[in-house]
């Protein structure tokens, strides 16, 4: 037993399988999925062998080859050559195939082989490998590569046991350190060709279902049809299935509020807890169900492998637009948070690409915007059936997200235009086999999505929301007042100030205060309305919802949503812009670009429609 | 094995051929290095298994056990042997 934990790294290609087992290992809870690239940093677990010994596990982003062209595969040959800034080169290599593919995969554990380290090749996927009838003569593979090699399946409980057993005894002995040159890499595919023709029995290259699954999906007009309709009914959905849901909480919430309000006496304290608390969080808690419908498809999307295959279909027309394919799976995860999705564009090779990407990520409208879509749409839209079939909300909402993707489109072309630069930019994507989603995945997905959005409400969303129910309390009226008394109070004066910038786009004072908090968190823009309105006496029965139907105009609300549709971003995506490219410059273009647009949509939003009504 | 050699990018959706080799576009070309490590090399058997709708690109070749989606400037790096071969 040593004192010492020993170091052991998790590399190969691209969606082998290594979050995966790192997950089963270590009982962590990272992020998986069906496409290349989930893993864009380097990750650390710990667990503790039969043995009694410490074993430290790294998981390292997916790489093709040591030549590498993107910053996530540079952080894997760095680690493993030992020249990541303040980490020991690992102990154990660990290098993970998926079996069904291993011709590439075998490849880059020779190039992993040369660097003349202890070596273990896991053979993940076994099981998917068994069913496609593929052969594999373990033996004949371990003597010929002249390292152990061990069979798992990393998404069933146990299926690394082999390689826990073989990682826990001897180190085995490593292979000669060799030079890495274009002549040597040219000789590594015949290599692996022999090892292919003396191990491995394959029936068919690919998989029959897959290639069926493709005719349609891929299909030059079905499949189009059916990327279209699987958006649209994702819209559809939510709506359907979260907005119940959401009202159910909301009436909670009100009815506790009413009850809590009785049994505490009257005053500044009843008026946080009653105002604040559950008017305000109360209002934005109701919308984690909708917001975790949404998740659930994201998730059942990112699992399927289905999403590079949409990137595939739409590559032409983000050429168009100066992105790239791979542009479209950060541009996605934007639909749950920009935070993520920025850090996403680190699998997207070309610097000017990645910069593109990051500055139109935020268009993409972040589930925090959500509750505020849903709670005006709630208030201004009726629930009409258009062609019997469509529910006029969930049409809207789909248009709002709409609206952010084209102005993401127009911003690319207008950047791709100031640039002028005609240099090539590579696609190069993998298409990933289908799998069928694991239930445990979209369990751990929605559980961290969940608990992220609990934590921002008893977090940040709180302290705002107390924030501003003293803005809106303090100072009293003074004796004699003819106004109500929040028209003294600070949020007044603020409120009132800010009107003077954001009157001309038809936002009343509640409004415009609405948007501080706004800045640090959406969701907190409904909590404000909410805390606003019910301070100043405003919410009656009928809920926030229907206080604003009566104190807002219809302009001035479909204003408000075009508004959210292209507004700045919140602070931490800013800091995320800041950190991912290293330049403030970038964050002022980021900022400065979105508040124009916005300023100028909900402008002649508001124009339009105050002229029409 | 010296037969004639077309481009990838040429082929049409469906047909099979074998890699002759990968050209620089330029010198010290990353993409063209990048195709020979990702398994575009001399032998190795391609079948373009789709076209993208909208201009019919980009393309999805099958190499191997692998689906990959190249644009047409980057099949245009391939050469291929139409004829067939064992």
């Amino acid at each position: 037993m040593s004192a010492d934990a020993l170091r052991i790294a998790l590399v190969g290609n691209p969606n082998c399988g290594k979050t995966a087992l790192f997950n089963l290992l270590t009982g962590g809870r990272q992020k998986v999925a069906n496409y290349a690239g989930v893993t864009i940093e380097r990750k650390e677990g710990r667990f503790t062998a039969p043995s009694g010994r410490v074993l430290q596990i790294l998981d390292l982003p997916g790489a093709y080859s040591f030549d590498a062209v993107s910053p996530d595969e540079q952080i894997t040959r760095d680690v493993l050559e030992g020249n990541y800034p303040g980490e020991a080169p690992p102990d154990l290599i660990v290098c993970v195939a998926d079996a069904t593919n291993l011709r590439l995969h075998l490849r880059f554990l020779l190039e992993v082989r040369r660097l003349g380290r202890p070596v273990v090749l896991a053979l993940n996927m076994m099981d998917a490998a068994r069913r496609r009838g593929i052969a594999i003569d373990v033996a004949e593979l371990s003597r010929r590569l002249g390292l152990p090699v061990v069979e798992t399946v990393a998404v069933k409980r146990g299926g690394a046991r082999a390689l826990v057993e073989r990682v826990d005894g001897e180190l085995p002995l490593p292979a000669p350190a060799q030079a890495d040159d274009a002549a040597s890499r040219a000789d590594l595919h015949s290599q692996v060709r022999e090892l292919l023709a003396a191990t491995v029995s394959m029936p068919r290259a690919t998989s029959k279902l897959d290639d069926a699954l493709d005719r349609w999906a891929l299909h030059p007009v079905f499949g189009l049809a059916i990327l279209a309709g699987v958006m649209f009914l994702v819209f559809q959905a939510v709506y359907a299935a979260g907005k119940p849901m959401s009202d159910l909480i909301g009436d909670g919430f009100g009815w506790l509020g009413g009850h809590v309000a009785a049994l505490m006496p009257a005053g500044p304290l009843q008026s946080l807890v009653v105002d604040g608390i559950f008017g305000g969080l109360g209002t934005v808690l109701g919308f984690l169900p909708v917001i975790l419908v949404l998740f659930f498809f994201i998730l059942m999307l990112e699992e399927s492998g289905y999403l590079p295959r949409a990137a595939f279909m739409l590559d032409r027309l983000m050429l168009s637009v100066g992105l790239t394919g791979r542009s479209f799976i950060p541009l996605l995860s934007s639909f749950a948070c920009a935070i993520p999705g920025i850090m996403g564009t680190r699998s997207i090779q070309d610097p000017r690409d990645r910069l593109a990407t990051i500055l139109v990520a935020p268009l993409m409208t972040c589930s925090a915007r959500l509750p505020v879509y849903a709670l005006l749409i709630a208030a201004f839209i009726p629930a009409h059936r258009v062609f019997d079939l469509f529910n006029l909300q969930g049409l809207v909402l789909f248009a709002l997200y709409l609206a952010g993707i084209l102005g993401a489109m127009a911003v690319a072309w207008v950047m791709k235009h100031l640039h002028r630069d005609r240099s090539e930019h590579a696609l190069l994507m993998e298409l990933p086999a289908y799998r069928l989603p694991k239930l445990r995945d979209v369990a751990i997905g929605l559980y961290e999505r969940g608990a992220i959005f609990l934590k921002r409400l008893t977090g940040v969303i709180l302290a705002l929301t107390v924030l501003m129910w003293f803005l809106s309390t303090f100072p009293g009226a003074p004796a004699g007042a003819t106004l109500p008394a929040i028209d003294y109070s600070f949020a007044g004066y603020i409120g009132r100030g800010l009107a003077h910038v954001f009157g001309p786009i038809g936002f009343n004072w509640q409004m415009s205060l609405a948007l501080i908090p706004a800045f640090a968190a959406r969701e907190t823009a409904v909590a404000a309305l909410a805390t606003v309105y019910m301070v100043g006496g405003d919410v009656a029965g009928g809920g926030l919802a229907h206080a604003l139907a009566s104190q807002i105009s219809l302009p001035s609300a479909l204003s408000l949503l075009v508004w959210f549709a292209y507004a700045p971003q919140c602070m931490s995506t800013l800091a995320i812009i800041k950190r991912e490219t290293a330049s403030w410059r970038n964050v002022a273009i980021s900022f400065g670009y979105m508040f124009v647009m916005a300023y100028v949509a909900s402008l002649l939003t508001y124009q339009i429609a105050s002229a029409l009504t | 094995m010296t037969g004639s050699t077309v481009r990838l990018s040429d082929l049409p959706k469906g047909a099979l051929a074998v890699v002759d080799r990968v050209d620089d576009a330029h010198a010290d070309d990353p993409i063209a290095q990048r195709l020979r490590d990702l398994g575009f090399v001399d032998g190795e058997a391609v079948r373009v298994a789709a076209v993208a709708p909208m201009g019919g690109d980009p393309l999805l070749i099958q190499i191997g056990y692998t689906r990959f989606a190249l644009r047409r400037a980057e099949a245009a790096r391939v050469s291929v042997r139409s004829e067939a071969v064992a």
